[in-house]
């Protein structure tokens, strides 16, 4: 008898069902279960923000999340922070700053921008760095990320 | 991801006394689970042998701080973002909350607790060097009651602790009203943010002119727990604080701690700074 | 959007698929009935393997397994010397290394089913660095350890000693580094005998992968399809690698019949795939009593792990760039790559470059301190200027004007005041933080080596549709240094069309023609050019079939692609590789005109010194480089930031630890990549000195940036501690040793 049981949380603002294994880790039901692929692995171990969600309006390594736990919980990915067609004002600055280059930290790296501005609407550059201390960047050196960040604050 | 995730379980009890209960009934066969950014970590890498799991992370009981004449009481699973939010840490146990500030990033800091990063056990870990010097009280509880233990006699070898398979360790208290009026914590990572530490190094003391008195000194990364320095207080407590104290207490120290070469750092870089910082707080109080 | 892009910060082609998760990376797609493919690997680093076993406790028999024997074609990954094999046969040389192959639907069965097989290996001596391969007690490879060699002999240096005034000494060493691109190495696999192999994943070279699925397979080079999908970083570590996870999950799919997704996870990747050639370098340098080189010998080693791999072309590089942008009239560099029982190394951003030029700035340095000049000074007395030869005798023969250069970095970073202010405050300050400020003078040539480009005979298409949209067909595959964009840029430029009408065709060597590898600093500058030839073949086709007129506006372009489509059929153009004239290059003496075109920089540091702790934080650095055209100031500025955080990195961050030539650090949380916390404001400056042969007088810039921080780092350290230090990585660990003697 598979040890399977039935999880049901809100994603993006929609209600979703889904039958798993419970310390299956929040990152493999969002990419396989719920083919959001949006959200990337890249360590496994928490390290490099690639993973990055909000859980009740607060970022998380969903790599590091038994889906069990998350039972009843809203989660918001890297697919529910465009509205439609209009990108988040942070997205916007993104493109037009150079924040993303490969792509692969850009997901998780967004959504703790969004985070950070929601939370500090006006952030000195000490907020922007502890803001993003958790998403790794192989590719910017991170310059244009925080770029981004101040351009997108002005929007 | 290496491990065998269909062979996991993990339970979700709807209250402390059901989870305590579970324990009682079963104490070997599972194991408290609260923010998992230890956990996980482990199971990932295959790495994590036991099976069962009892989800804590809910348990209203087990958050939340109170305020009385005498202390302050955290729950076990209060995180790192919600010690930074509490302006009475931020008054009167400041260094608690520069280690929670220092731990990771905010991603782990809003699931990370306190209780997880206890009973743990690591040596290098952030904030127990300043729960230590703070003084900490941890509750145990079992479904047949309580007991409140110094936190400073809690660890007793590596990864060894004094916690029986049917309890949890449910709060953390913190008497208020020291007399210290100097702190001092500084922890030496492998980078400024989301780094394991190196030395880590927490102090409170009172200095009546230039005498030191209710010194505490606690370490992490320096030995196989995180550790009070009872002996290096000891000879400074009481006494004149002058060059020839602090060279004692540095010869002192230096038997007192027992570093180690790993795969971060060296046994001689971890003695020479846990000195050094040591020798900076001392000497930052004149 | 303009007509007139080159030299516009235009937004990344394809960022609105970046920033939404919408960007498809090789992870992110799946196949009906697809298996996931793990790899078992050798538990020692050198050995006799004398049975595999496996364990009762697992289903085998719904197991798709592959050892060295179920191998079609030829057992080695086709590159240089092909002796490297895909599994291992009956001997391991490294830890790690491939043997067996498991498919199965079950992703964690397959994981579990891992741990089940048991590989013994009865023990040979093992050699793990490269003195002791040097040493030769023990020979691993080949006769005597060595990939290869090389001698670049100019003037006479022997006689040059007894001229010189001052002799100046020394030894430096580099270790390796972990390119530790965000997104781990993938593949996915279909194959079978009748139609094929196609292989999708993340890589820079689908050509390479090609050839070497041809030999794994001896297949037709028709029956090998390979195809990039959206690939999260590479800096070289996807350059020779994917050719082996490729052809893995390939002999899983084409056994069992099903697609097979093989991807990394992080500790597999940093364990088992290629790095940083660790090096050292000795130098000995006289000068005449003004300062003047009158010779260099250099002696450059690297590691080039257990097969050759590119350990010759890194030689290469490194080799030619060891004498720096100086001019000296008796140089003499002799190189070799060796061999150790270690995970073979493989290209990272700067190829053997970083390596020497670290050794080289921090000696010029030294060299200067004897000579009783300041840092500053000795370079200038010694820069090379236009029509004067480098080491390898090649004549320089573009203006290049490096005192300029450093007189504007060192104003720019307003060097000359804090090197005072420094040196004044270090020696009376009681403060426990001592700061310092060096820099480092360099230049990089982009481009293969001497006749390399000739040799790689790159390829590129352009087609025009109906509609008029003109499809950019290239095997140069965008891995975030901008690809698309620039392609894009300079098409739209050539053909005076709308920006938009331009679209760069997704990797595929079924679609696309050989355009060569993505590396080398190459893409912008050779390939791109080929773009821009290939673009204004459409142009003069339109233009000959009197369907355009001279003058033309986007809209009558697009007009006339549908009339000459509808009448004469497709609208097809390709441009094959010419060199620039009066290239010359001996591959034996190897000596002549190394690279088509140098970018010439100075970088300059300014750091503190914790004596608290022993850290060293960079406060600021200042990256000055003359380019030939920025293309796109966003990116090529983005190329220098992060190409300067991965060089801060490999100076005081990232050091692989190795046991018994295995890393054991190979997880994030122990080897140590900047966090947005640690990195110091990176301030990037461009000169430009159009490059004849580039696109609108481009040169190369993807691998400049990892040059000249780690020397500029360490010079800024020497004023700051008072101590020289000579290796990296430098950790703090490594800073008390040397500090607090």
């Amino acid at each position: 008898m598979p040890n399977t049981r039935e999880i049901q949380l809100q994603v993006n603002g929609d209600v979703r069902r889904v039958t798993v294994f419970p310390m299956a880790r929040l990152l493999d039901v969002l990419r396989e279960d719920l083919k959001l692929t949006g959200t990337k692995e890249g360590c496994g171990e928490g390290e490099c923000g690639a993973c990055t969600v909000l859980i009740d309006g607060q970022i998380v390594n969903s790599c590091l999340i038994p889906i069990a736990q998350v039972n009843g919980a809203e989660i918001t990915t890297i697919e529910g922070i465009a509205r439609e067609q209009d990108l988040h004002a942070v997205q916007q600055a993104f493109i037009d700053h150079g924040g993303a280059q490969c792509g692969i930290c850009t997901p998780g790296m967004v959504i703790a921008a969004v985070n950070l501005l929601e939370r500090k609407p006006n952030p000195t550059e000490a907020d922007i760095r502890n803001g993003l201390a958790g998403n790794l960047c192989r590719c910017t050196g991170y310059m244009k990320i925080f770029e981004s960040v101040v351009q997108a604050c002005k929007k | 991801m290496r491990a065998y995730i269909p062979d996991y379980q993990i339970v979700s009890p709807n209250s402390l006394a059901a989870a305590l209960a579970l324990l009682q009934r079963e104490p070997d066969i599972w194991k408290p689970f609260a923010g998992g950014t230890d956990l996980m970590v482990l199971l990932e890498s295959g790495n994590l042998p036991h099976r069962n799991y009892i989800d804590i992370w809910n348990l209203a009981e087990l958050r939340g701080v109170n305020i009385n004449d005498s202390h302050v009481t955290l729950g076990a699973l209060t995180t790192y973002t919600e010690v930074q939010s509490y302006d009475v840490l931020g008054q009167e146990f400041p260094m608690l909350l520069q280690a929670a500030s220092e731990t990771g990033g905010l991603a782990i800091q809003n699931r990370g607790t306190l209780g997880g990063n206890i009973v743990n056990a690591s040596p290098a870990a952030d904030s127990p060097p300043a729960l230590l010097a703070y003084d900490a009280e941890l509750e145990l509880t079992c479904a047949t009651g309580a007991r409140w233990v110094p936190y400073y006699t809690f660890h007793t070898g590596y990864k060894q602790m004094d916690l029986r398979a049917n309890k949890l360790q449910t709060r953390i208290r913190l008497p208020r009203h020291s007399q210290a009026n100097l702190h001092y914590y500084h922890k030496v990572g492998t980078r400024k943010a989301q780094a394991i530490s190196k030395v880590c190094f927490a102090a409170t003391a009172r200095l009546s002119g230039d005498r030191l008195d209710e010194v505490r000194l606690a370490f992490g990364s320096v030995a196989p727990i995180p550790l009070r320095c009872v002996k290096t207080e000891a000879r400074l407590r009481g006494h004149q604080l002058d060059q020839s104290l602090i060279e004692e207490a540095i010869a002192e120290l230096r038997t007192e701690i027992t570093p180690i070469d790993d795969i971060r750092s060296t046994q001689n870089y971890r003695l020479r700074v846990a000195q050094n910082l040591l020798i900076d707080f001392l000497t930052s109080t004149a | 959007m303009s007509a007139h892009p080159l030299g516009k910060a235009i937004p990344r082609k394809e960022g609105r698929k970046k920033v939404t998760g919408q960007a498809l990376y090789v992870d992110d797609l799946t196949f009906p009935g697809m298996l996931h493919g793990v790899t078992v690997r050798s538990p020692v680093a050198r050995g006799h393997i004398k049975q595999i076993s496996f364990a009762n406790s697992i289903p085998w028999d719904e197991f798709t397994i592959i050892t060295a024997k179920d191998i079609p074609g030829y057992n080695y990954v086709a590159l240089i010397l092909n002796d490297q094999p895909y599994l291992a046969d009956r001997v391991v040389n490294h830890p790690e290394e491939p043997v067996v192959l498991l498919a199965h639907h079950d992703k964690y069965l397959v994981e579990e089913a891992r741990r089940q097989v048991k590989i013994e290996i009865e023990q040979l001596p093992a050699v793990f660095s490269l003195e002791e391969s040097l040493d030769q007690k023990q020979i691993i490879w080949g006769e005597d350890n060595v990939f290869k060699k090389f001698l670049v002999d100019k003037g006479n240096v022997d006689t040059a000693w007894a001229r010189a005034d001052i002799i100046v000494e020394g030894e430096y060493e580099t270790g390796a580094q972990e390119q530790l691109y965000i997104e781990n190495n993938g593949a996915i696999a279909v194959a079978n005998e009748k139609d094929g192999v196609t292989v999708w994943g993340s890589m820079q070279c689908p050509y390479y992968i090609h050839k070497a699925l041809v030999k794994l397979f001896n297949f037709p080079a028709d029956k090998i399809r390979v195809i990039q999908t959206e690939t999260g970083g590479g800096f070289g570590g996807k350059e020779e690698y994917p050719s082996m996870i490729a052809g893995h999950a390939a002999l899983l799919a084409w056994k069992s019949g099903k697609p097979v997704k093989m991807i990394y996870d992080r500790a597999e990747d940093m364990v088992a795939t290629t790095k940083r050639h660790p090096s050292r370098t000795r130098h000995k340098t006289a000068i005449d009593k003004e300062g003047k080189l009158l010779a260099q010998e250099i002696d450059f080693v690297i590691d080039g792990g257990a097969y050759c791999t590119l350990s010759p072309v890194v030689l290469s590089r490194g080799t030619i760039h060891a004498a720096g942008p100086y001019y000296c009239p008796n140089v003499r560099i002799s190189s070799r790559a060796v061999a150790t029982n270690l995970p073979p190394q493989g290209a990272f951003r700067g190829f053997g470059a970083p390596q020497s030029i670290f050794a080289l700035e921090r000696h010029m340095d030294k060299v200067a301190q004897e000579a009783g000049l300041s840092p500053e000074e000795f370079r200038r007395r010694n820069f090379i200027h236009e029509g004067e030869t480098t080491a390898t005798s090649q004549i320089i023969h573009e203006r290049v004007d490096m005192d300029q250069l450093l007189t504007r970095a060192l104003d720019l970073s307003d060097y000359h005041v804090k090197r005072q202010r420094f040196a004044a405050e270090n020696a009376n300050s009681v403060s426990r933080i001592k700061k310092g400020i060096g820099f480092a003078s360099f230049m990089h040539g982009a481009g293969f080596t001497g006749s390399g480009e000739v040799y790689l005979q790159s390829v590129v298409g352009a087609e025009a549709t109906a509609e008029g949209r003109v499809k950019i067909l290239a095997a140069s595959t965008e891995i975030g240094q901008g690809t698309n964009t620039i392609f894009s840029q300079i098409a739209s430029e050539a053909l005076g069309v709308d920006y938009n009408l331009i679209e760069v065709v997704q990797p595929d060597t079924a679609n696309v023609p050989n355009s060569g590898p993505t590396v080398a600093s190459r893409t912008s500058m050779v390939v791109g050019k080929l773009v821009e030839s290939a673009v204004l073949g459409l142009k003069q086709t339109l233009i000959g079939s009197g369907s355009l007129p001279q003058n033309y506006s986007s809209a009558d372009f697009q007009r006339a692609c549908s009339e000459h489509i509808a009448k004469f059929g497709p609208l097809k153009s390709s441009s094959t590789y010419q060199p620039p004239p009066n290239v010359f290059w001996d591959d034996d003496k190897y000596q002549g005109d190394a690279y088509g075109a140098f970018a010439w920089a100075v970088y300059v540091a300014e750091v503190s010194f914790d004596e608290l702790t022993y850290e060293a934080h960079i406060n600021d650095f200042v990256a000055l480089q003359e380019v030939g055209r920025v293309i796109n100031p966003t990116l090529a500025s983005g190329q220098i930031e992060g190409g300067v955080a991965q060089a801060i990195g490999f100076t005081l961050f990232e050091n692989v630890v190795w046991q018994n030539g295995r890393m054991v650090n190979n997880q994030m949380t122990n080897y140590i990549i900047p966090t947005p916390a640690d990195i110091p404001p990176i301030r990037v400056y461009f000169e430009e000195n159009p490059y004849a042969y580039g696109p609108g007088g481009a040169k190369g810039i993807g691998e400049l940036p990892m040059d000249g921080a780690a020397p500029a780092i360490l010079n800024a350290i020497e004023q700051a501690t008072g101590v020289s230090f000579t290796r990296v990585p430098l950790m703090p660990e490594m800073l008390l040793e040397g500090f607090a003697k």
